[in-house]
């Protein structure tokens, strides 16, 4: 046995190696990244591990299933929003099922740190009919991605494990296992599972739901979902929800304690903690799933339910030791000093000599004269354009929705219709709002911002930068006279100004690319 | 035991660098240990922090609870102030004074010092200077974790040895460079304390702390220093005003 400090990102990526992986697959998001990155960079020099990023989290989980069809275990990590991306595929492989273990990891991120919402993907588990394993510490991360391959493979269903931010962003030193061979080839050519048409499709979704009864009893017996009776006042704690928990118990307290680790959520446990007490603290790092399905809809009879849903802990937001000792109605502990109200705050910003600074700058000359001109914009380091000083975004929503919006608003007469685009960002889902457009001949102007990588996660490879993204911009159908380059410097900014006007004059669908490499990746790439 | 650090910084400063040193020395020492970190858009020139804990028994929360911080170690003086309602009574701060201005509403270098003076328990070192005079300004986070390392829990020559490791790869250079900013930065924390214990202000401890030859801080002429500026309200001024750097061991001399 091996020590390793390892991020729970990185003990998830370990466990996978070990639990005998054959491919990894995902799109860089915070807090989900370091999985695929480390992945990537233990098996570099052998290991046979597929480690390619793919052009979204749709992709990336269909390759992963095909894995899986293949007879060989594959896992695929995506942050939480990710998987409303890859929801189509998602939902559908937990209807077919599946043959090699399919395990999909995907990071939440509670509190927003780096991201639009705070969606809980347990509730993505539970709609797709699937187990979810949520670890509490690193050393569950990398012990349960075993667990997470054994149960897909025992049950012939994808399972989940999830993760939140400051599981997959804190440190420890991670117990290892010995390896495990990975899987044969062996495809599963049973036809009637894999091809979804309704008269198959409705004996799969039979088949999935008759799978229940056995997922609930895992559960029920999973050392994960551990109970530990003693007084009448009870606690359910959700993954890592358990870590503040006890760091503000004593070892000799007296609370009646159930962790959930493991999901379905465990009913027989949850009977017995509902026994033995009448007052119950519902402690979930999340949104309150737990909470609402114990209460129902009209609540317990003589149990009194606390949580998210009636404020001892805030409803939004995420969880941390001050706020689960509030809610234990514990004193807050002595400090030294009080708040430091009045501090200057120090948000993030483009960094020094981005190219985006200079694309951002001519755009807002370029649309100088219109009255308040709003700019769509879209996922990356750029959205940081929406702040002072530049202020030159006014809308961030999901990936390659700045085209898809633009589009809307012109439809509805808005001009000038402008959408600012990150190169990846592109490749992931703005090729399609572009054809769109482009072909009901929309007057709109796209600006993609070209910097040649995926920068706000840490410079991962661009599927569509360069060459490559020009074709695939002309492909769409993008008049050659309307699709211009630009290099943002500031010495070019007179120029660069003139061209996004040119196109912001012309009535019809343009693009101007605006490309030069995020100083990021030139450093790494200089190393 | 049970140790909880807050490294505090600006993206980009190293404060994960630190975290790498201690992480190791304390797997190294037996010791649990969690190190939760701020990744993703913060990073870009942002505020960052990381919440360090380690203890002989088992650690429970990856987040410092109000209260329970033993140690705020800051490599930036305004993001020094950022957690000090973490700190446990008696806990102390540990800070750079050398600001990293990117925003436009930074206070202003007195106030600042002013408040981070104002601390019951702190230590002030100017990294910059301390790493520049190590041989690269980069390396002021270890200026900063050499100011902190007496208040760790384990050997000097443990701490160094993960320094090594961390910059092994960066070649010799780095490593002496590193390791050599770490020590002066131990040095003069040391001195500042020893110093601000014996009477001196706070303040006029750093303004000394600047004028000696680096190389030469001696935490043990410490309360020498102190006594003499007692003794002599006009000493301080006058080595201030003196030209190049001054030796620590110059105290008599001096006055
Ligand atoms: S990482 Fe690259 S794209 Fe992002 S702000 Fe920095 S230079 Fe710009």
């Amino acid at each position: 046995m091996n020590k390793e400090i390892l991020l729970g990102d990185e003990a998830v990526g370990l466990g996978a190696i070990h639990a005998g992986l054959s491919g990894v697959y995902g799109y860089p998001g915070t807090p989900s990244t370091e999985i695929f990155e480390f992945i990537e960079q233990r098996t570099r020099k052998g290991g046979n591990v597929h480690a390619f990023w793919s052009t979204n989290e749709k992709v990336a989980y269909e390759e992963a299933l095909g894995m899986s069809w293949a007879g060989k275990r594959s896992l695929v990590c995506m942050k939480h929003v990710g998987l409303n991306v890859a929801a189509d595929a998602f939902m559908n492989s937990a209807i077919t099922g599946t043959n090699g273990g399919l395990v999909l990891a995907v990071a939440d991120d509670p509190g927003m740190h780096s991201s639009q919402n705070e969606q809980d993907s347990r509730y993505f588990a539970e709609f797709a009919l699937i187990p979810c394993l949520e670890p509490g510490d690193q050393q569950e991360c990398y012990d349960m991605i075993f667990d997470a391959f054994e149960l897909s493979e025992a049950l012939r269903v994808p399972v989940m494990v999830r993760l939140v931010t400051r599981i997959a962003h804190s440190r420890t030193a991670v117990d290892t296992r010995e390896p495990r061979e990975q899987n044969e080839l062996k495809p599963d050519k049973q036809i009637r599972k894999w091809t979804l048409i309704p008269v198959n499709a409705r004996v799969q979704y039979a088949g999935l739901t008759e799978k229940q009864p056995e997922l609930v009893q895992r559960a029920e017996e999973s050392p994960a979902n551990a109970l530990d009776l003693r007084g009448g006042t009870g606690v359910i704690a959700c993954g890592l929800a358990g870590n503040y928990l006890f760091e503000n118990l004593e070892p000799d307290h007296d609370y009646s304690v159930l962790t959930i680790r493991q999901y379905p959520i465990p009913p027989e446990k949850v009977r017995a903690l509902l026994d033995r007490v009448d007052d119950l603290l519902i402690l979930e790092d999340g949104y309150p799933l737990v909470e609402n399905r114990v209460r129902g809809l009209f609540g317990l009879e003589g149990v009194h339910i606390r949580g998210r849903m009636t404020g001892e802990v805030p409803r939004t937001g995420e969880l941390n030791p001050d706020i689960v000792r509030k809610a234990l109605r514990l004193e807050p502990l002595p400090t030294a000093c009080d708040a430091a109200g009045d501090l200057s705050n120090r948000p993030p910003a483009l960094c020094k000599g981005c190219p985006h600074t200079d694309s951002f700058r001519a755009l807002n000359d370029a649309l100088e004269g219109f009255d308040d001109p709003q700019v769509f914009s879209d996922i990356g380091c750029y959205a940081l354009a929406a702040l002072p000083p530049l202020e030159a975004v006014h809308s961030c929503v999901a990936m390659g929705a700045s085209i898809g919006m633009a589009a809307g608003a012109a439809h509805a007469g808005y001009s000038p219709a402008v959408a600012a685009i990150g190169d990846s960002t592109f490749s992931h889902g703005g090729i399609t709002p572009l054809m769109s457009a482009v072909q009901q001949g929309v007057n709109l102007n796209v600006l993609v911002v070209d910097n040649s990588t995926v920068g706000m996660t840490g410079t991962q490879r661009s599927m569509s930068t360069g060459t490559t993204l020009d074709k695939i911009i002309l492909g769409t159908g993008v008049s050659e006279d309307h699709f211009r380059v630009i290099e943002p410097i500031p010495r070019n900014h007179e120029q660069n100004v003139a061209v996004l006007q040119e196109e912001l004059a012309f009535d019809g669908p343009s693009v101007v690319v605006a490309r030069r490499p995020c100083i990021e990746a030139q450093k790494k790439r200089a190393h | 035991m049970e140790k909880n650090i807050i490294l505090a910084g600006v993206g980009g400063q190293g404060i994960l660098s630190i975290a790498f040193v201690i992480d190791h020395a304390a797997m190294d020492a037996g010791y649990h240990f969690k190190q939760a970190e701020v990744h993703g858009m913060a990073q870009r020139g942002g505020a960052v922090q990381s919440n360090l804990r380690y203890a002989d028994r088992e650690i429970f929360s990856d987040l410092i609870p109000a209260g329970k911080a033993d140690l705020v170690l800051s490599v930036e003086p305004l993001e020094a102030l950022r957690y000090r309602q973490y700190l446990r009574p008696g806990g102390w701060v540990v800070t750079s004074t050398t600001p990293f201005v990117n925003i436009p509403d930074y206070p202003e270098s007195d106030t600042l010092l002013g408040k981070l003076a104002a601390l019951e328990h702190v230590i002030m070192v100017d990294t910059a200077h301390l790493a520049r005079a190590a041989g690269n300004r980069r390396a002021q986070n270890m200026v900063a974790v050499g100011a902190a390392s007496p208040m760790l829990d384990f050997e000097e020559t443990r701490l160094l040895a993960f320094v090594e490791r961390l910059f092994a790869r960066k070649g010799e250079k780095l490593v002496a460079v590193n390791q050599r900013a770490f020590r002066l930065g131990r040095a003069a924390g040391l001195f500042f304390r020893h110093s601000v214990a014996a009477g001196l202000a706070k303040l006029d401890s750093l303004r000394l702390l600047r004028k000696l030859d680096p190389d030469s801080i001696d935490p043990a002429q410490a309360e020498a220093w102190a006594a003499a500026i007692e003794d002599d309200a006009a000493l301080l001024d006058r080595v201030l005003g003196s030209e190049g750097t001054v030796a620590c061991d110059d105290v008599p001399l001096v006055a």
